[in-house]
């Protein structure tokens, strides 16, 4: 019941992931921050196996490093994602990786951008993006609101009528979500959307 | 003389000398010379070729120039076989990174990556060095238009002119004292063919010994490589005095 979408604003790019770590029918905790800062202007909202997602999304990251230690330059958001969609391509007939990604970065020249790419390696630049059962809700939601160049209030407001919209129509909705984006001045943390805390012992 | 040392590529000699890297640019500095130069809206090859003769056919290939990728092409001085071999090199290289990051190569990591290639053969394997010398020229959005020598040995340079293959020492002082920080095309172009005729051995020079190519971007913002043809050749060495105009026949 993993839930991650994401869109494209005027100069920024938003992602907001639920917080649920999930085994059968326990949840481990609601606090799992399934948006890794990739580089500093760049952002990977993942979903999927959480061994496969850790396990990817730090390989991308590591590269990403690693080119830019090698070559003092670091990749842009489409070189990065098209990095990426390899390396699940060349898995992907021996021991793929159950892992859906929605990579939102910025860069000088291409400005703000999201790429949508899918566990079996499909990739597409796109403006609006979701994984997840949640995306019937979020995706539809964001088709009815969405429009380009939305400033960051706008988008938040959308990306809390998505919220609203899973919260209230999916069985088994996910209760705490993490919004992030990435703009000119780097990626960052935007705020959490929390509608159960962690749950401590009550005093007797 | 410690010729015990020099049959393995790969140990050093008493003095610290790799001789095979040194008898490689030995056997470069008998090749065609090629010169470098940088402007400030393109970069300039310019090639000696050795082979002339009216029995080749000069439209179907050439001698010293060659295209590695849209965006960078290279002058080669040395053995020709040895070169065809690095440059498919660097053509995959350059494709590889283009299929991983659908992007072009930056020309620095190109010319490290086949520097690496090279020195690989200075180190193990057993294998004798390339007996090649490279000068590359491109241009990339990071650093605009970038020009780099490298050797047998692996190691590579940025300049802003080179020259490499015979009388290159020559045409390298030359250039230090002519080159011109952001020149045109056309005046590098002329600095190019000065520094050639000046140092080639061959008394006259005629567009059948040279080939000149420009690396440069067109008014749509793409990379142009250009390699002039021998009429075109012709009317430039006339232009710039280093030829005679051909006699009107009656």
């Amino acid at each position: 019941m993993e839930c991650v979408f994401g869109l494209v604003g005027n100069g920024f790019a938003i992602v907001a992931a639920d917080t649920s770590a999930v085994h059968s029918i326990l949840l481990h905790k609601n606090n799992e921050d399934k948006i890794m800062v990739l580089d500093s202007h760049k952002l990977v909202a993942a979903s999927g196996e959480p061994g496969d997602r850790v396990q990817f999304t730090e390989y991308v990251q590591k590269n990403v490093s690693l080119y830019k230690f090698r070559n003092g330059i670091s990749l842009t958001t489409a070189a990065a994602a098209n990095f990426t969609r390899g390396e699940l391509a060349t898995a992907l007939r021996k021991n793929p990786y159950s892992v859906n990604i929605l990579m939102a970065g910025y860069d000088d020249e291409a400005g703000a951008s999201l790429y949508y790419i899918d566990y079996i390696a499909t990739l597409h630049k796109v403006d609006k993006g979701a994984f997840g059962y949640g995306s019937y809700f979020s995706l539809s939601t964001m088709d009815r609101h969405y429009r380009s160049d939305m400033s960051v209030e706008e988008a938040i407001e959308l990306v809390d009528k998505c919220i609203l919209e899973i919260r209230s129509r999916l069985v088994v909705a996910p209760p705490n979500f993490v919004i992030k984006i990435v703009d000119k001045d780097g990626a960052r943390d935007y705020a959490w959307r929390q509608s159960v805390k962690d749950v401590t012992t009550a005093a007797v | 003389m410690s010729r015990r040392y020099d049959s393995r590529t790969t140990i050093f000699s008493p003095e610290g000398r790799l001789y095979q890297v040194e008898y490689a640019m030995e056997a470069i500095g008998n090749a065609g010379s090629a010169i470098g130069i940088l402007a400030k809206d393109g970069v300039v090859l310019v090639g000696e070729k050795k082979v002339t003769s009216k029995l080749l056919q000069t439209s179907m290939s050439t001698e010293k120039m060659y295209k590695i990728d849209d965006h960078v092409a290279c002058a080669v001085a040395g053995i020709m076989s040895d070169a065809n071999i690095l440059i498919n090199t660097a053509r995959v290289q350059a494709q590889r990174y283009t299929f991983m990051y659908q992007e072009p190569m930056p020309v620095e990591q190109l010319v490290q990556s086949l520097c690496d290639t090279k020195q690989g053969y200075t180190q193990f394997g057993g294998l004798r060095p390339f007996g090649v010398s490279f000068l590359f020229a491109g241009w990339d959005k990071n650093h605009g238009f970038q020009l780099y020598m490298s050797d047998p040995s692996g190691n590579y340079g940025g300049w802003k002119a080179a020259a490499v293959g015979a009388n290159n020492q020559a045409a390298q002082s030359i250039l230090k004292q002519d080159y011109k920080d952001d020149a045109t095309r056309e005046e590098v172009v002329q600095l190019a063919i000065k520094v050639l005729s000046k140092t080639m051995d061959s008394t006259s020079l005629t567009a059948e010994k040279l080939e000149l190519a420009e690396v440069y971007l067109t008014p749509s913002g793409s990379v142009k490589y250009h390699v002039h043809s021998p009429d075109s050749l012709t009317k430039l060495l006339v232009k710039h005095g280093v030829t005679q105009p051909a006699a009107e026949t009656s």
